[in-house]
């Protein structure tokens, strides 16, 4: 139960809203196409999206690398943005650096990194300041 | 219920309907986007007065069955376009948040 099934690679544009979360519509859809029970689609829709917007209003883009397994989803963001300072208190709830013009858009609730977290199996982040920050989380399905 | 009753219920304006016919289960009401991603359930209908374009993938992504613009609002135009290419349910309403969501209390 390891091979992989589908590999994707998508290019994360930043700050562009029209096309944030589309990377995640496609993996949405795709996981739809094979069978994939609506509740896994949902822990992976709303940890790569979190990831996605994330690369966008925070890094300045980035890279998402999916691999869809038999039995799970693997997940990597990568972005070379400006990193995160103390990632402990970037991981807790409400914590938010964004800024007013991103809140008024519906971003910038602090529960982004808390959710990635909450609804993956693994979840990992490696961040430099100065270098860009690594997001590595994997689903299981079932 | 459906969206379509729905739509008659509140008296709401259809900035696009693509599935009228889709059965509503349950009702979420808020504005941040990553509560929203979270907790609005699967088939929904999804109260708020965010009308920007991320709305759009939101809804898709949670799987919500119809959004409804309450107070108002109206989408702004990247929205009103968006939700025609993807096939989501939009209207609008006059009503507040409270007054949309206790109409429909009840009645899903
Ligand atoms: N990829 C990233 N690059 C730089 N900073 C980030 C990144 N992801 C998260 N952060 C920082 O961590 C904080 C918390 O992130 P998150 O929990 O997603 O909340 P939000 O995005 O709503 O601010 C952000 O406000 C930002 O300061
Ligand atoms: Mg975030």
């Amino acid at each position: 139960m390891s091979e992989t099934r589908i590999h994707q690679e998508y290019v994360v544009s930043g700050n562009n809203f029209a096309s944030a979360g589309s990377a995640s519509e496609e993996v949405k859809s795709t996981l739809k196409k094979i069978g994939v029970a609506s509740s896994d689609i949902r822990r992976v829709a709303i940890a790569m999206y979190e990831g996605e917007i994330n690369m966008v209003i925070h890094a300045g883009g980035g890279v998402a690398t999916v691999d869809i397994y038999l039995d799970r989803v693997e997940i990597v963001l990568a972005d070379k943005g400006k990193g995160i300072e103390n990632v402990e208190l970037a991981m807790t709830p409400g914590w938010s650096t964004a800024p007013e013009d991103i809140r008024a858009l519906g971003f910038g609730a602090g529960m982004g990194l808390p959710n990635m977290k909450k609804y993956t199996d693994e979840f990992s982040i490696e961040s430099e300041v100065g270098v860009g920050t690594t997001v590595r989380m994997t689903i299981r399905f079932g | 219920m459906t969206v379509e009753g729905l739509v008659d219920l509140l008296g709401a304006r259809i900035v696009n309907l693509a599935d009228g016919e889709r059965v509503l289960t349950a009702g979420y009401c808020g504005d941040f986007l990553s509560f929203v991603m979270s907790k609005a359930p699967e088939g929904c209908a999804w109260f708020t007065v965010m009308s920007n374009v991320n709305v759009c993938a939101v809804a898709t992504l949670a799987d919500c069955a119809v959004v409804v613009l309450c107070e108002g609002v109206t989408p702004d135009a990247a929205l009103a376009e968006k939700v025609k290419q993807q096939d989501v349910n939009l209207v609008t309403t006059g009503m507040t948040v409270y007054e949309a969501a206790l109409a429909t209390a009840g009645r899903l």
